[in-house]
């Protein structure tokens, strides 16, 4: 009886693959049903955590690694290291550094033979499943963590600090702000032009507000303790918007599964 | 050497790539390219690194039989057998992996993220409360926005639209700035930190 | 002694209480109703384009036929509700004003998505893999191969997403690195994507770029659209949706916009009543 449960399920699957295999079955049409019974199974935990979410939970954690691996393998491992490295296997030269009794005497060489350092640094890192030899590791983590500190270093110093400061610096009033105040028009127009005469001066003093509120060598009393509360509510009206639009985002995720559901799976919409 | 030649390493990688912007020269040049595909190489292995110590501690579970140990080979299994049908059959469309990858993988990883529109409903209702003058701040401008972003935000009034926009790229824009600055002093000086063999807590034991 | 009956008063507040502590799974049923009713009755509803979805618009008009763009999908499954519906729009563009794209992604999902856009859209506009469009596919690095792509593409890429190796795909002949590209159109779910772009090759080789992100990445993209560092920038499904109304391509975007309302109505509502009962608490306290 233990064993019933595991064989129905290698039954039904070895009768799944031969109906597609035969051609009875779409591939399509399975592969739209699986994957709706696997939406079906994860939402499931929306009522409560249960063994089908977590088996589709694992299953998923397995698939998208198995997915990532062999993503790595054929388009960095084959292309980028190993076949330059066979190709270049099969044009070794020696270069001569000195004879001895007129045997020449050199060390061999072939194109991207330096590829054998990252290829050497890559597998020193699989070094840490041994408490012994785990210190190898540390070369291959500094050479990558080297590498993206320094391009984080360059990428956060001319493309955040150096240009928003620079987009910061904008008159105090926008030109032709307060001339489109005494423009007319009705009571909206009338707002949005009081808006853009307060556009600028705002995003300056924004700025500087935010800013204030992040330095903390001295402490918030007095005029810096004023300014750097103004900073809080441009803080807090930034994290309004933002979860404003993280609720965007989080339901269109939504509206994605259930168009699907009804529409792929159940063909109740086009 | 065990902790030298990785300072040694990183301080070399990283100089070349931060002196690789103000010096165009081929003898920066080069060798900062070079340092650049090999880190792209190395970023691979670090990733089936990640991915062999999931195993590792499946593998392990399921050996003890521990708590949960038939989920865990379910997973195994998963892995083994997308590794057998990537590697060995190939990515390409059309084939045993691309279906497994459509009909499995995206609509698993779609539906696990989909999930979190209920919780952030749930959570705005059960915890989002105006308890000081900041949190009503941040409550009104998310209200405003919530209506402004969508359709149904025009025909409540016309100008939500326009208005959501000025919350967006005036006070919005100015704290997401200084988040910003903030955030690039904070990397740089970071980054220096660790170039500069300063900071080594990514060397981690051993 | 008798304890005193509930006022009128007392049975409202007790309710609303109440109220505030319904099972959880009722919000998820309101909610998931919100969705599926809009759904299943295909309700549209018109909307206004803004200004930085009509920036990139615009940005993509003014390309000369002919030029290539470089197309960076970096996103995956996870993200599709939001991003791939501006992929479809942005391609379908795209291949409308004869601009020639080069995909890649710097996420392992990325290709196959992009992939399937192409066989989709190219045969629309008799487009030729190769010729008109071509696939590079995925390669693991990030900012790494962001500055090595600015370089040198047949470096990074030595064959393509079907394995043809990068001198024997016509269109890339003349195409050596991004320098040779007009525009850098970016869709990020995340890191890395469109601000590393910026950061890396915008502003250090002076190639414009615009893009997509998802909703929850867009408020932080505003300092880069006011520095002009970002031509154009749609922001999630809502985004897409404008981009399809703008291509006249309705799609995914354009079908989830009365959803997407109704939940965002429910969620005010939601918002305000639990708020207006927290003061009528606080004030009886």
């Amino acid at each position: 009886m233990k064993l019933f449960k595991p064989i129905l399920i290698l039954v039904v699957l070895a009768a799944l693959v031969s109906a597609v295999a035969s051609g009875h079955l779409s591939s399509r049409i399975l592969g739209i049903w699986v994957a709706a019974l696997l939406t079906i199974s994860i939402f499931s935990f929306l009522y409560k955590d249960n063994r089908v979410y977590k088996l589709a939970e694992h299953l998923f954690i397995g698939i998208s690694a198995g997915y990532s691996v062999s993503l790595e393998y054929w388009n960095v491992f084959r292309p980028n290291l190993w076949n330059p490295l066979v190709q270049g296997l099969h044009q070794v030269k020696m270069s001569h550094l000195f004879s001895i009794g007129g045997l020449s005497i050199g060390l061999p060489h072939f194109p991207g033979m330096l590829l054998i350092v990252p290829f050497a640094l890559g597998i020193m890192l699989f070094a840490r499943f041994s408490a012994r030899l785990t210190w190898l590791s540390r070369w291959s983590i500094a050479a990558m963590v080297g590498s993206y500190a320094g391009l984080a270093m360059i990428g956060a110093l001319q493309g955040d600090l150096v240009a928003q400061v620079k987009a910061n610096m904008i008159p105090l009033v926008a030109p032709g702000s307060v001339a489109a105040l005494g423009a007319g028009g009705g009571a909206d127009a009338r707002f949005f032009a009081f808006l853009g005469v307060l556009s600028n001066p705002l995003i300056i003093f924004g700025l500087i507000s935010t800013l204030v509120y992040f330095f903390f060598s001295r402490e918030h009393k007095g005029g810096l303790g004023v300014v750097s509360r103004v900073g809080v509510w441009f803080l807090m009206i930034s994290f309004g918007a933002s979860f404003g639009y993280t609720v965007m985002s989080r339901v269109s995720l939504l509206i994605g599964r259930l168009h699907f559901l009804l529409s792929d799976w159940l063909r109740v919409i086009r | 050497m065990r902790t030298e030649v990785p300072v040694a390493i990183a301080f070399v990688a990283g100089m070349l790539m931060i002196v690789s912007l103000f010096v165009p020269h081929p003898f920066v040049a080069v060798p900062a390219g070079v340092t650049r595909s090999w880190a792209i190489i190395i970023t691979a292995f670090a990733y089936v690194l990640g991915v062999a110590n999931i195993a590792r501690i499946s593998l392990e579970t399921v050996r003890r039989r521990s708590k949960d140990w038939e989920y865990k080979a379910v997973l195994l299994a998963a892995l083994c057998i997308m590794m057998v049908l990537g590697i060995g059959l190939g990515v390409r469309s059309g084939g045993a992996f691309d279906w497994a990858y459509q009909n499995l993988y995206i609509p698993m990883q779609s539906t696990m993220f989909s999930l979190l529109a209920f919780f952030i409903a749930s959570a705005a209702y059960r915890a989002f409360r105006a308890r000081s003058v900041e949190a009503t701040l941040l409550l009104v401008t998310a209200a405003i926005v919530m209506l402004g972003r969508v359709p149904i935000g025009e025909h409540i009034w016309g100008k939500f639209p326009d208005l959501t926009e000025w919350i967006m790229e005036v006070p919005n824009m100015a704290a997401k700035r200084g988040i910003m600055i903030g955030a690039a002093l904070g990397a740089i000086s970071t980054g220096l930190k660790m170039v500069l063999g300063l900071e080594r807590s990514y060397l981690g034991g051993g | 002694m008798m304890p005193e009956p509930a006022t009128t008063g007392d049975t409202k507040a007790g309710i609303l209480t109440r109220l505030l502590r319904v099972d959880r799974r009722i919000l998820f049923i309101i909610i998931f109703l919100c969705v599926a009713i809009p759904l299943l009755t295909g309700a549209r509803m018109k909307m206004t384009v803004t200004p930085p979805v009509k920036g990139l618009y615009d940005a993509i008009d003014r390309l000369e036929p002919g030029s290539t763009v470089w197309l960076a999908a970096d996103y995956d499954p996870g993200s599709m509700p939001e991003l791939y519906p501006m992929n479809i729009a942005l391609i379908d563009h795209l291949f409308s004003r004869n601009i020639k794209v080069i995909s890649a992604s710097l996420w392992a999902p990325g290709p196959p998505l992009s992939q399937r856009i192409f066989e989709t859209i190219g045969p629309k506009y008799g487009k030729t893999y190769g010729v008109d469009f071509v696939n590079l596919g995925f390669k693991e690095g990030r900012e790494a191969v962001m500055l090595q792509v600015a370089e040198d593409i047949a470096k990074t890429f030595p064959r393509d997403f079907l394995d043809t190796p990068y001198d024997q795909i016509p269109m890339l002949q003349e195409i050596r690195n991004l320098k040779d590209v007009k525009m850098i159109v970016a869709i990020s779910a995340g890191y890395p994507g469109i601000k590393e772009w910026i950061q890396q090759v915008g502003t250090r080789y002076a190639v414009r770029i615009g893009g997509g992100v998802t909703a929850v990445t867009a408020p932080e993209m505003y300092p880069y659209l006011q520095s002009g560092q970002l031509v154009g920038l749609l922001a999630g499904m809502k985004g897409a949706g404008e981009y399809e109304q703008l291509v006249a391509r309705p799609g995914l975007g354009t079908a989830g916009m009365v959803a997407q309302s109704s939940v965002h109505l429910m969620v005010v509502i939601f918002i305000a009543f639990a708020n207006v009962v927290f003061l009528i608490e606080k004030s009886r306290k």
